[in-house]
């Protein structure tokens, strides 16, 4: 039984999480847990009403309440330098501004920092701020998505950017959906869902000087969120420092620099102390971006023997009056399958919401929910098995793009996936697989995410003790990225891992892209093998002047390492150990930075991570529960570095499609414009309870042309199509299609 | 005692009865506790005005419990919680706020052997108890076999339900829940994890449990 959850191709034995001991031991320091004396604590006051404005903040009781230092809002903010000051008279913000924190008194969703109370307490901040009144001037929102619909527009970005992937876009004949021999069309919407990292979001603001800033703040990139400090605070670079080294989860949340944290450091300017921000789980669900209500529409036209010939796929995402958030909803459906007419697109609706964000899997989690339900349904119409279908429409190149795919395995995904479920068990008409008084049902979807490479720097230090230390202002959110990086480094130099260090989350490091679109292993891994390449050349090159090391005229790429040690060739010599080359030449470290960025192979080739995933599921007749009973899932993400960490990123991944599939929705109560699930009671995420042992797979084939060590990203296809795979599930138990997310049970009943 | 018991074992649950009853038992000790320690005033008799104004001129209450097998003399703010006090005013930041309402399990520490949500607890509630947290698990420099196994198991991610995932798993076994994945998967449900690392710490549970090492 143990081996059923083993990958029979798993190479080696993986490396445990270098930071392991940390976390098990509570040692590992997350951004609201480092220690300052003098420490002060903020409380966010946020608005109770969803559009309108302020007409006075009665902040006196507050003020004067025990161990309060300051009550910060718009009527005494010392100010962000980018923002400017208000123009009179005051005017809402346009689209396109991004929200400005404690600017004026405009309210333009319910949850907006209206306030903050900083404390020496959190004790004492926390009942500060409920002594503060803010009284509102309403205005009438709109926050119903469905009610507005037809309000819907293309976004006035795309409408100004000619090029921009969201334009409406036509490959073929638009109308070839009319006459196709056999057609199916439907409706697909998911709710708004919101990340809900375990950690809430958190930041410790310090003003050093009065123009050096250090923040210890909850975000996927240090680089970025220290280039948008510098720019609101009108600092040098340099001056600021983030530093994010354990972050507890985010999911998309982190990408940005939001309000929150730029009130914090307003604060510790005010205060002039350091200044501690954590928001409570309820401001999570307004302070961090979510991903957007969608509404979509796809009709896909085929031939009796299952052959696409038109899709059309339309979709509508929700965003702010103030900003536009565009995702990928659609654009899977052009490069997925091969098709000769293909339409898609795409619109926003503005609500008073604050704006969504990217969220695991952002555009495509949504897009493949619904194509790949759509699929589900037309392989049902044709009587043919969905897996079946997907085959015969497999695309071999690139269907959008017109360029081979640089690999793509996906064939082989299905084959593992297929056997290892035991698809073929499966009885084509849905409603006749039953087991123990429940009905069974098996459901498939493919996955999809493009890849993502960004020019990424390292560098690599090695020591007189014949330790490395390796850096890179790379983040870990989770996925392993220290542990990944760590063994790329002792591959790459012969080096025991536990004589490796590798550094990242500071803002001090190497430049390095934020974790999102699962670009980290495809850029940072790419950099980190050049810098333990550079820096093998070195110490080759220090080992040819050393008389007699038997390195002269050897090539660097004859050259072998193995524990610690310089060889001239794979089959010779005792060789020379690192330790030695350093201590011929006197020298206490070798040190190389390089960059590694991509080049013209992103033009040669359509470059994605392919995958699929299989699920049954149990769901009760009487109470229409649903349980997932067992997944396999199998990606093809080219080469895998380390299984372990790999194999948690796509369970994790599954663990997410579930929730999006069986139980997320943020409800909102139109009347005033706020969310009523605002906590872990209401907002339901899988628990143990929910969630069986999960099978992955992995192809494990390097992608020669994506970068120097041929692995794509996985976080972003480990979630995308779970949710389409189980709502397929539940149709073949059920006989019911559910097409608007979460499936409850009121909706099998 | 024996109602004690028999909450406490089912440990920290996020679904309805459970919830009614740690709330019940939550009252009750706030209640007790708070006639114990809190002589100049009750909270729970005052009127709501007065609340504001006692609670923001709350007075510090002297506390003396056991950390970690060290005794601690410590005088608190009546309204820290029990994690407040841990991660704030002691640095032991191991233990973890996920919701601070208890729905999550990150805060989950041990009191007088007991795992127990230290965000639903006052810490003028611990007068006298023995409180284990995850610095304290483990013994000197080699790791509880329970952190063993999350390491072997990789049963985390981002790490951030760990601490809670691990004090929990550890009294699941002690309270004799961990004797199939079933079983495990129904007594750890209180505590969230939104890497989804469950499958992983359902099999580090189970692997202590069979292992037969003393937890
Ligand atoms: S922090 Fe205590 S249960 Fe979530
Ligand atoms: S490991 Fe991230 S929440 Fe559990």
């Amino acid at each position: 039984m143990a081996n059923a959850h083993q990958n029979p191709a798993e190479p080696h034995p993986s490396l445990d999480r270098v930071d392991g001991r940390l976390k098990v031991t509570g040692a590992a320091t997350y951004s609201a847990e480092y220690p300052f004396e003098n420490l002060a604590h903020a409380v966010l006051i946020t608005s109770t009403i969803a559009k309108g404005r302020i007409r006075t903040i009665d902040a006196k009781a507050a003020e004067t309440a025990p161990g309060v230092l300051a009550v910060l809002s718009h009527m005494n903010s010392p100010g962000v330098p980018a923002y400017g000051s208000v123009k009179l008279p005051a005017e809402r913000a346009p689209v396109g501004t991004a929200f400005r924190v404690f600017y004026d008194e405009f309210i333009y969703f319910s949850g907006q920092p209206v306030a903050m109370v900083v404390a020496n307490t959190p004790e004492q901040a926390r009942h500060a701020a409920s002594l503060v009144h803010v009284d509102y001037e309403s205005e009438k929102h709109q926050t119903d998505f469905e009610a507005n619909l037809s309000k819907a527009a293309v976004a006035t970005s795309v409408q100004r950017n000619k090029t921009s992937p969201f334009q409406d876009y036509d490959r073929g004949n638009p109308d070839a959906i009319y006459t196709a021999e056999v057609k199916i069309e439907a409706t697909y919407t998911i709710p708004t869902q919101h990340h809900q990292p375990l950690e809430p979001h958190a930041i410790i603001a310090v003003w050093e000087a009065d123009d050096k800033l250090t923040v210890y703040d909850k975000n996927q990139g240090v680089k970025s969120a220290q280039g948008n400090l510098a720019q609101a605070f009108k600092l040098p670079r340099e001056n600021v420092k983030v530093n994010s080294k354990f972050i507890g989860g985010a999911f998309g949340s982190g990408i940005r620099v939001w309000p929150h944290t730029v009130a914090a450091v307003l604060a510790a300017q005010k205060v002039n102390r350091p200044v501690k921000l954590v928001l409570g789980r309820e401001l999570m669900f307004t302070s961090v971006g979510y991903r957007p209500f969608t509404v979509q529409k796809i009709a896909i036209g085929a031939t009796k023997d299952g052959q696409f010939t038109a899709i059309t796929h339309e979709g509508t995402g929700q965003t702010s009056t103030y900003e536009e958030h565009l995702e990928r909803t659609i654009l899977a459906t052009r490069a997925m399958y091969v098709c000769p007419n293909v339409s898609t697109r795409y619109r926003l609706l503005n609500l008073d919401v604050n704006t969504p964000t990217w969220m695991r899997g952002p555009g495509d989690a949504t897009g493949m929910f619904a194509l790949e339900s759509a699929l589900d349904e037309l392989a049902f119409a044709l009587s043919i098995d969905p897996l079946e279908l997907r085959l015969r429409n497999h695309a071999d190149s690139d269907p959008e793009r017109h360029l081979p795919w640089s690999a793509k395995s996906l064939k082989d995904c299905y084959r593992i996936g297929a056997e290892q479920f035991g698809w073929k068990n499966r009885i084509l008409e849905p409603q006749t697989m039953k087991a123990d008084g429940m009905l069974v049902g098996y459901g498939m979807a493919s996955s999809l995410y493009g890849f993502h490479r960004h020019p990424s720097k390292a560098k690599a230090v090695l020591l007189a003790d014949g330790s490395v230390v390796v850096q890179s202002a790379t983040m870990d959110i989770g996925p392993g990225t220290g542990t990944a990086m760590t063994q790329i480094a002792a591959t790459m130099l012969g080096v025991n891992p536990k004589k490796i260090r590798f550094d990242l989350g500071d803002s001090g490091l190497p430049d390095a892209p934020g974790q999102n679109g699962s670009s980290t292993i495809p850029s940072v891994g790419s950099a980190v093998h050049a810098v333990c390449k550079a820096l093998k050349i070195k110490l080759l090159t220090l080992a040819v002047a050393i008389p007699g090391s038997g390195f002269a005229d050897v090539r660097p790429e004859d050259v072998t390492v193995k524990n610690g040690r310089l060889f001239p060739s794979a089959d010779s010599s005792p060789g020379i150990a690192y330790t030695d080359i350093l201590k011929h030449h006197k020298l206490t470290q070798v040190e190389v930075t390089e960059e590694s960025k991509p080049g013209a192979e992103r033009d040669q080739y359509s470059m994605y991570s392919f995958g699929c995933h299989f699920v049954e599921v149990h769901v009760s007749p009487v109470t229409g529960e649903v349980r997932v009973k067992r997944v396999v899932t199998c990606a093809d993400v080219g080469k895998i570095i380390n299984y372990k960490t790999a194999r948690s990123q796509s369970i994790g991944g599954v663990v997410g499609g579930i929730g999006m599939a069986l139980m997320e929705e943020s409800a909102m109560d139109h009347r005033y414009g706020r969310y009523v699930t605002t906590d872990f009671a209401s907002y339901h995420i899988p628990v143990h309870a929910d969630i069986p042992q999960i099978d992955v797979f992995f192809v494990d084939q390097p992608d020669p042309y994506v970068n120097p060590i041929g692995s794509k990203g996985l976080g972003e296809i480990a979630i995308v199509g779970v949710a389409a795979a189980v709502a397929n599930a539940v149709f073949h138990a059920t006989g019911k299609r559910i097409r608007q997310l979460p499936i409850t049970p009121d909706k099998l009943l | 005692m024996k109602d004690k018991n028999e909450i406490d074992a089912t440990g920290p649950r996020r679904d309805g009865d459970h919830h009614q009853e740690d709330r019940r038992l939550f009252l009750k000790q706030s209640l007790a506790m708070t006639g114990l320690t809190l002589t100049p005033f009750s909270f729970f008799n005052a009127e709501p005005d007065s609340y504001s104004v006692l609670a923001g001129n709350a007075d510090r209450v002297d506390l003396s419990l056991t950390i970690n097998g060290v005794k601690r003399r410590l005088s608190v703010d009546p309204r820290t919680t029990l994690l407040d006090l841990v991660r704030e005013q002691l640095g032991l930041t191991g233990t973890k706020k996920g919701c601070d309402l208890g729905q999550c399990g990150a805060c989950t520490v041990h009191v007088d052997g007991q795992r127990v949500l230290s965000c639903l607890s006052f810490a003028v509630m611990q007068q006298g108890r023995k409180i284990t947290t995850i610095e304290g698990l483990s013994n000197g420099a080699s790791l509880h076999p329970m952190q063993e196994a999350f390491i072997k198991h990789d049963g985390f991610q981002c790490g951030y339900c760990t601490p809670g995932q691990l004090m929990s798993a550890v009294s699941c076994i002690r309270e004799g829940h961990a004797n199939s994945e079933a079983e495990i998967r129904e007594y750890m449900s209180g505590n969230l994890c939104r890497c989804g690392a469950y499958p992983n710490i359902v099999k580090a549970i189970l692997a202590v449990k069979t292992s037969g090492q003393s937890v």
